[in-house]
């Protein structure tokens, strides 16, 4: 009994020590920003990686995502006959939902880990050692630019998710419920508003923001050679989904 | 003046040591001003003492070796000296600068004296070796890329890589990777040069190049240099002095002469490599 206090008082603590090191690496990354000008081809690269790498996987999420959603809907709204709202739904859930929280699950999973496993490799090599003793700043040299990269990637491709999820959604309406398509594209453009479209966006660059924070902290805490930077990868995708699903309600509680 | 004619080891350790740190290590600079001082350095790491007040001067220009078996804090001193770890006590000054209580400026301009050698090279591997050793002058220095160009290659000349800057690290041997972080270690010109295990992992051949290249750098830079290491023939060929390390403390430091002529079991047994003795025995 005693034991298992004793294990949930470490667990709390290193929990509370692993958040405020993460804050804090957030704010010195964020501090680094004014100096993205010399980073920026790093940035551009990162950027390319993270955007084009995660296509294929986040047009595969989004499209099934939208053709569940229209097939879910769509089989209730049928007993009501009202399967002509589901431009409404699907659009309205793309936005604001689906699409900033499945592409960032996925880009957790794909580039999360990758920054994790990259800088966690870095750590027990001592590279990141190295940089120090080079007084070049790991947070401006390895953190900022992928900082960077991820949370505009992360908009970038929960706009592409938005468009593929609801042309998903479409072709379900259309081949399974006959809703027709002009019709299913005008209730949504009639029901969207520019907060569902921001507010979905603004989430996204959130999550993408959590998602690289985490990831490069968990890297940057590595210890005890490959093990060690395999703990870090689950632990920084394991954090990230968690984090991104909490946001993702406070988020919503407060935009609408 | 040679380095190891100027000190003896008698006269200046401390005959007075203290009674919380009984390590007879204390040592006064005779004549060349300390490039590096070590006060007192204490460090715990998981609950065991790895550093157990270590007190230590290394003079300008000398070559100090600081050897011990594994585990015994030789790596940990290195990283006190580069601000990589701080000291749960003491101090060390670099050039009179104390690191391990001092704004982040001084601890850059103490950093910017030092070239580190990493055991394992820690070259940033998606970099080209070229690429690695102007890093320092990429992000440091506002100077033009001819300029870099000329500097990087003037440097891999020296150490014998002038081919392989386009090469990845993956693509170069262990030995190469060595000399590339020698190369990028004093791409600026450091006053003084960290080596730690510079010949770990090499073969016999390869190992007395890399002790040739620390020489060589000792001749034409006029550096200070520190290299730990628990290869004999290394810290005989290289070193002015050596420091031995045993479970924290300094247990015996003197030239190589003075080691090699040492009845002390404990040096006898390490720089021998024997098997049986006091570095074996365990505690009743």
């Amino acid at each position: 009994m005693f034991a298992a206090i004793v294990k949930a008082q470490r667990w709390f603590e290193n929990s509370c020590a692993g958040a405020g090191y993460t804050l804090d690496l957030f704010l010195r990354a964020a501090g680094q920003i004014p100096l993205l000008r010399r980073k920026r081809r790093e940035t551009i690269q990162q950027l390319a990686l993270c955007t084009l790498g995660s296509l294929p996987v986040v047009f595969i999420t989004a499209l099934f995502t939208g053709m569940i959603v229209s097939l879910q809907t769509g089989q209730v709204l049928r007993d009501f006959g009202q399967e002509s709202s589901l431009g409404y739904i699907v659009t309205i859930g793309m936005c604001r939902e689906m699409g900033p929280v499945f592409t960032c699950l996925s880009l957790a999973g794909l580039v999360g880990s990758t920054y994790a496993a990259e800088i966690g490799t870095m750590k027990v090599s001592e590279e990141v050692d190295a940089l120090e003793v080079m007084s070049i700043d790991p947070v401006y040299y390895l953190v900022m630019p992928r900082l960077i990269a991820l949370s505009l990637a992360a908009v970038a491709l929960t706009t592409y998710a938005n468009v593929i999820g609801i042309a998903g959604g479409a072709l379900v309406a259309r081949s399974n419920f006959d809703v027709d398509l002009e019709i299913f594209l005008k209730n949504g453009r009639d029901a969207l508003k520019m907060k569902d479209i921001y507010g979905g966006l603004l989430k996204s660059f959130l999550f993408g923001t959590t998602i690289s924070i985490v990831a490069c902290g968990q890297g940057l805490r590595a210890d005890g050679g490959p093990a060690g930077v395999g703990r870090a990868t689950l632990r920084s995708v394991v954090i990230s989904f968690m984090l991104i699903l909490v946001f993702d309600y406070l988020l919503t509680w407060m935009i609408w | 003046m040679r380095i190891n004619a100027i000190v003896s080891p008698v006269e200046g350790i401390d005959e007075t040591p203290s009674v919380a740190h009984p390590t007879p290590v204390s040592y006064r600079p005779m004549m060349a001003p300390a490039a590096i001082e070590l006060c007192e350095l204490t460090k715990s790491l998981s609950g065991r003492m790895v550093l157990d007040g270590v007190s230590l001067t290394i003079l300008k220009g000398e070559t100090m070796a600081v050897i011990g078996g594994s585990g015994a804090g030789k790596s940990v001193t290195l990283k006190h000296i580069v601000g990589l770890m701080k000291p749960d006590r003491g101090c060390v000054k670099v050039d009179g600068v104390d690191v391990t209580n001092t704004n982040h400026g001084s601890l850059e301009a103490a950093r910017r004296k030092i070239g580190f050698c990493f055991q394992g090279s820690a070259l940033l591997n998606s970099l080209s070796v070229f690429e690695n050793v102007a890093l320092p002058l990429r992000e440091h220095e506002r100077i033009p890329e001819p300029e870099i160009r000329r500097r990087v290659e003037e440097k891999l000349a020296l150490v014998g890589l002038a081919e392989a800057g386009q090469k990845l690290p993956s693509e170069i041997s262990g030995g190469m990777k060595k000399r590339v972080g020698l190369a990028r270690a004093i791409i600026r010109n450091p006053e003084i040069l960290l080596y730690d295990e510079p010949t770990a992992g090499l073969d016999p051949v390869m190992g007395t190049a890399i002790n040739d290249l620390i020489l060589d750098m000792q001749k034409k830079l006029k550096v200070t240099s520190v290299l730990v290491t628990h290869d004999m023939s290394s810290a005989f060929r290289v070193s002015s002095r050596i420091a031995m390390l045993l479970k924290g403390r300094i247990v015996k430091l003197g030239t190589p002469a003075e080691f090699k002529a040492s009845d002390d079991p404990l040096v006898k047994q390490f720089i021998y490599g024997e098997s049986e003795g006091p570095l074996t025995r365990t505690p009743a």
